[in-house]
């Protein structure tokens, strides 16, 4: 039984994952549950550097983790909810809950197992995608060429700004 | 590289149901919106997935995970200044003790 790096490290980077995704949502105190979700996206970006999407992987730990999470913890000590966390949730809803996500994660797992297109599929040698092919991409006109998203996602980003400061801001 | 990418699916669906479940069962707007965010980090992984194992030539799911890592930000920020926005007027942020608008 013959273990490679990337193997390891894909493993390791999968137990994170599933521990601190499960944590996230059943831990009791939000400060905690921000935590987690920081390893949880650590994890991910783990994932795309794995993939060979160095770009992704740095993308995601410059936006994620070192905006959203910080947005977070700033926003939980700013609503004082670190001690709203202890109400009671109905014995009824609970099981609810955990019978559908079961029932769901379940049916999920089995039917990507059971799909033949996943088996036939032979993994591809890994490379990593350099930067400059992603940058001409990003600006070309042609096809499969993404100037047009762009521009639209820089257009909702400025609105998101404008928008963010017009509904925090006193009155 | 012997991974297999049925065992990625598996982790993001692992994953998906996390941010479900916690969906279903927090009451905290923040703990809501984290929850959202679980969810969205497995749609990602799984975009990348695919491009990288189905389609090695192709960069659609790669440029997807970008603007969907882009929007969830946006998403977040305006939830966030929302959220904020209540706790001012509401001195409340549990979902339960939110009922003005209720019919």
């Amino acid at each position: 039984m013959n273990i490679t790096l990337l193997e390891a490290v894909f493993y390791v980077l999968s137990a994170i994952i599933a521990v601190c995704a499960v944590l996230t949502v059943t831990t009791g105190k939000i400060l905690r549950s921000a935590t987690y979700l920081l390893f949880v996206l650590f994890g991910t970006a783990g994932i795309y550097f794995l993939l060979g999407y160095t770009f992704l992987g740095a993308v995601q730990l410059m936006v994620y983790a070192g905006g959203i999470v910080v947005l977070y913890v700033f926003s939980i000590l700013l609503t004082r909810s670190d001690k709203d966390m202890r109400y009671k949730i109905g014995k009824a809803k609970l099981v609810s809950a955990l019978l559908t996500c079961g029932v769901g994660a379940a049916l999920v797992i089995f039917l990507i197992c059971t799909n033949t297109f996943a088996w036939t599929e032979i993994p591809q040698d890994i490379i990593e995608l350099p930067a400059h092919k992603i940058g001409m991409d990003l600006i070309g006109t042609g096809k499969y060429q993404y100037i047009l998203p762009f521009e639209v996602v820089s257009v909702l980003l400025l609105a998101c700004m404008i928008g963010g400061i017009l509904i925090a801001r006193k009155h | 590289m012997d991974i297999h990418i049925l065992y990625y699916l598996i982790i993001s669906t692992i994953m998906l149901f996390c941010g479900i479940y916690g969906f279903f069962t927090r009451k905290n707007l923040l703990a809501l919106l984290i929850s959202v965010e679980l969810m969205l980090n497995a749609t990602n992984i799984n975009f990348a997935v695919f491009n990288r194992y189905l389609f090695p030539d192709a960069l659609e799911g790669h440029f997807f995970t970008l603007f969907g890592i882009a929007i969830a930000a946006a998403e977040t920020a305006v939830a966030i200044a929302i959220i904020i926005n209540v706790y001012r007027n509401l001195k409340q942020i549990l979902t339960d003790d939110i009922t003005d608008l209720r019919g």
